[in-house]
């Protein structure tokens, strides 16, 4: 085991070096962190998912209701209730964005934010249109978050079959084609792959993995049934489902249309050996290195197929490994890594940033965002945000990362601190002789914490 | 709500997708490629939103059209330009005229993608810019990138994809910049002293920020420092958002680049399109006369410009005096590569028997062929690549005669 270095860890895997909260002073305490009590979702609160559909249980009240009196003023009036309820979310969800950078500018285990934002990528998900569009946060804090300590099988089965992954990948109206309902509906209905393909391609088996066209087939006729309901929650419809028995990468599963199917062929899929190795290659890039070393990848590997995918296990595993703190090729910080690192290192007032409308939460964070490359909760694919620096060490992305640098931290605190002083805080032993001078010889206090933060080693982790 | 498999938005993933990769980009050498891979240009526009094909280039010919069209009849009774006795071009494209009557502006009417039926912008736009007949296969690139993969000597400097809207059509393998004008750096002289110094630790990022500083030029400096000096100047003359676009365009094409893509926005009249669809016009109006001045004489006439939407709308104006979206509609092409002056298409007629589903435009040919034939004649890429790789799917059909 290398000797433990806390500024590397709080810059690697946590949320970056703070001037008001200590670093993490071991690896026992950033995996004992990850159990602790949630102190940030208390003190910075997001709406759960059961919560959040009481969003859409209105809305969609408001709409059933529309449909009677449609084109009347009464019809208009309520078109514009639904605009209202979707305004309100919207606004949310920038609400809640300041709420994720807060708990990141404020945590004493920064390990867990950046675990949780890890499978929340892995298991990316948005809804698709309404309301519901809005409700990643609270998928997050529901589905994940509290599960990321648990066992890989059941993280899976929590976000797979989750109402927000549900919608997002066209699993709630796939029908089987000789269900029930689609034998009322004829032609209207049919089956959908898409859920069961990204679970074998990017959930579990990786895109690499040794299953076929057929396997993806068998297991979207498995899912059937799985659905949702804004009023219930998660739902398992037994009239949607296929009848007879489906056979995923050699198990067949039985004939019965009922849940118990469904969850063992995702324990299965959770405890292959493919899986394993696509899940520690992916720990080990995101954390580490574009190209890790192939001895940290096997290390988390095995770790994996030793604990049956005991999450804390893998975290152990990958946090011991002497390759985990090489700083030979570090990764860029994602743009919301980058935001929420320099909020930390400025620690900005929870004040400050829970008093901004919608509004100036676009402009101060999801417009530059975007512009980094980096559309809030919004990643093009269900395979997330591409790992690889050259998608974000690109000119224009670079450009706005020093616009922000530049022009933000003055908008977020009346006084900025020492730039001489900001940089030992933000860098601590990472900050160069270069850094420094740059830093003492700007000519204003703002361009001088912005060349702090557009600072190769402030832009890496 | 979604539908089976055409959902599936995933163009890029891998490594180097998005934006140009660092080594690809011939501003980390000095020298520039003395030799363009080919010497003509293509330029393609994606109107998003659904343009209506219909109200841009009116077939006030056909006898069905004043049934369907009465607040929105157009025609040259109000104001419109007649074409050809059958065509009558909108107000709001007149100044296009002189280019229409030098044969530099054309249009293709009753075409659209092999979408159909579901008419939602995203799954057509989808459609649209991955260039297949549907995405069941989970579209992972866009045909113009993927026309760049199969040309030789193709770098980072070759391929613009510029504004501030994901551009799929130039998502893949190929490198391709990304830049929008408004992204400019705009540091004081000794920040950006100070910021070369540091970004020198890093050498993907200092080329990155040497790409930055290239790319913003020395304009918007100088703008800074004017504004500086005195804050009157800063103000006057605002160059419009869409114009930066075209002039940037203009100016990327002059040097190496062979290709760009943009979107104009704004196409989805749903109502009140007397009034809605003139500043989308005006737009399209300005970005093709902007090109044609800025790429000045000899390139301008190695110059083709395709103008694609995802849908036409419904033929019928609607109660609220805008159109829903539907399926046939206009593709425009200009330049002084093209042999324009002419509206091209098989006109299907506008009896309800006629209509698509009885409500749209008849689409009466696939628009990625006119695509396909433009990139054949631009680069002499050949029939059978763009008919499996490219448009895989695409019969070509014959040779429309899109440039001269």
């Amino acid at each position: 085991m290398t000797e433990f270095d806390p500024e590397l860890a709080e810059i690697r895997f946590g949320c970056g070096l703070s001037p008001v909260v200590a670093p993490v002073a071991n690896r026992q305490a950033m995996l004992d962190g990850l159990t602790a009590p949630d102190t940030m979702l208390d003190r910075f609160p997001i709406e759960t998912f059961p919560q959040f559909r009481t969003r859409m249980v209105e809305a969609q009240a408001l709409r059933k209701q529309r449909r009677k009196v449609r084109g009347t003023p009464e019809g208009e009036a309520l078109r514009k209730q639904v605009n209202l309820l979707k305004k309100d979310a919207r606004e949310s969800k920038v609400r809640w964005l300041g709420q994720t950078m807060l708990r990141r500018t404020y945590t004493d285990t920064g390990f867990r934010e950046r675990v949780t934002f890890f499978w929340a990528d892995h298991f990316t998900a948005h809804g698709k249109a309404g309301v519901i569009k809005r409700a990643t946060s609270p998928y997050i804090d529901s589905a994940i978050r509290p599960n990321i300590t648990g066992r890989f099988a059941d993280l899976l089965i929590k976000t797979v079959m989750h109402p927000l992954m549900l919608d997002y990948l066209d699993q709630a109206r796939s029908m089987g084609p000789n269900s029930p309902q689609a034998e009322r509906r004829g032609a209207k209905a049919g089956i959908n792959e898409n859920l069961a393909r990204e679970v074998l391609e990017l959930h579990t088996l990786g895109v690499g993995g040794p299953y076929t066209q057929t396997d993806v087939r068998e297991l979207a006729e498995l899912f059937t049934g799985l659905t949702f309901a804004a009023k219930q929650g998660f739902k398992f419809r037994k009239d949607f489902a296929e009848p007879g028995a489906e056979t995923v990468m050699g198990t067949t599963y039985s004939e019965k249309p009922s849940l118990e199917p469904i969850l063992a062929a995702l324990e299965d899929l959770a405890a292959h050996p493919a899986t394993a190795r696509h899940i520690a290659q992916k720990m080990a890039v995101h954390f580490v290195s574009d190209t890790p070393d192939p001895a940290l990848i096997e290390h988390i590997e095995a770790r994996f197929n030793d604990t049956g995918g005991d999450l804390s296990a893998l975290y152990e595993a990958l946090l011991e490994h002497p390759s985990s703190w090489s700083e030979t090729a570090p990764n860029a910080k994602l743009p919301s890594d980058f935001v929420g690192s320099t909020l930390r290192a400025l620690a900005v007032s929870p004040e400050r940033i829970q008093a901004m409308d919608e509004k100036i939460g676009r402009m101060t964070f999801v417009g530059p965002m975007r512009l980094m490359g980096q559309k809030w909760q919004e990643p093009i694919g269900p395979d997330g945000w591409p790992e690889e620096d050259s998608n974000w060490i690109t000119a224009q992305s670079l450009s706005a990362r020093i616009r922000w640098a530049m022009a933000a931290p003055e908008t977020l605190m009346p006084d900025l601190p020492d730039p001489r002083s900001f940089a030992q805080t933000a860098l601590g032993a990472r900050a160069s002789d270069v850094i420094k001078f740059a830093a003492a010889s700007a000519e204003s206090k703002p361009e001088a914490i912005g060349l702090v933060l557009s600072s190769p080693a402030f832009q890496r982790r | 709500m979604s539908s089976p498999d055409l959902t599936r938005r995933r163009f890029m993933t891998r490594a180097g997708l998005l934006g140009c990769s660092v080594a690809a980009s011939p501003l980390m050498t000095p020298i520039s490629f003395a030799a363009a891979p080919w010497d003509t240009r293509l330029v393609v526009i994606i109107l998003r939103g659904g343009m209506d094909g219909l109200d841009a280039v009116q077939p006030y010919g056909d006898p069905a059209w004043g049934n369907l069209r009465r607040k929105l009849a157009g025609g040259p009774e109000n104001g419109s330009l007649d074409l050809d006795g059958f065509y009558a071009l909108h107000p709001a494209l007149a100044p296009l005229k002189p280019m229409w009557d030098s044969g530099q502006l054309g249009f293709v009417h009753a075409v659209s993608t092999p979408y159909r039926d579901k008419r939602s912008h995203f799954d057509g736009q989808d459609v649209l810019e991955a260039g297949t007949t549907d995405l069941s296969a989970g579209a992972r690139d866009g045909w113009l990138n993927r026309m760049l993969q199969d040309m030789p000597g193709v770098t980072g400097e070759t391929a613009y994809a510029i504004g501030r809207g994901e551009m799929y059509l130039m998502k893949g393998k190929a490198p391709v910049a990304e830049w929008t004008p408004g992204s400019d750096l705009t540091l004081s002289p000794q920040a950006q002293k100070l910021m070369e110094l540091v970004m020198e630790e890093d050498p993907a990022m200092h080329a990155a920020f040497a790409e930055a500083e290239a790319l913003t030029g020395e304009s918007a400096v100088q703008q800074m420092m004017q504004g500086v000096r005195s804050k009157q100047k800063q103000v006057k003359g605002k160059v419009k958002g869409h114009v930066r676009i075209a002039k940037f365009a203009a100016k990327k094409l002059r040097q190496e680049a062979r290709v760009a893509a943009f979107s104009l926005n704004g196409w989805d009249t749903h109502q009140h399109q007397l009034r809605a669809f003139e500043p989308a016009l005006g737009r399209l109006s300005d970005v093709l006369l902007t090109l044609k001045q800025d790429l000045t004489g000899p390139i301008w006439n190695k110059t083709a410009v395709i103008a694609m939407t995802e849908f036409g709308r419904t033929a019928r104006e609607n109660g609220t005096a805008g159109t829903d979206h539907g399926t046939g509609g206009l593709m425009v092409f200009a330049g002084g590569a093209i042999k324009g002056g002419k509206v091209l298409g098989t006109w299907p007629g506008l009896d309800t028997s006629d209509l698509y589903e009885g409500r749209d435009l008849m689409p009466t040919r696939d628009v990625r062929a006119h695509a396909a034939w433009m990139m054949r004649g631009l680069t002499g890429l050949d029939r059978a690549k763009l008919e499996a790789a490219i448009f895989p799917g695409l019969d070509m059909g014959r040779d429309p005669g899109l440039l001269l």
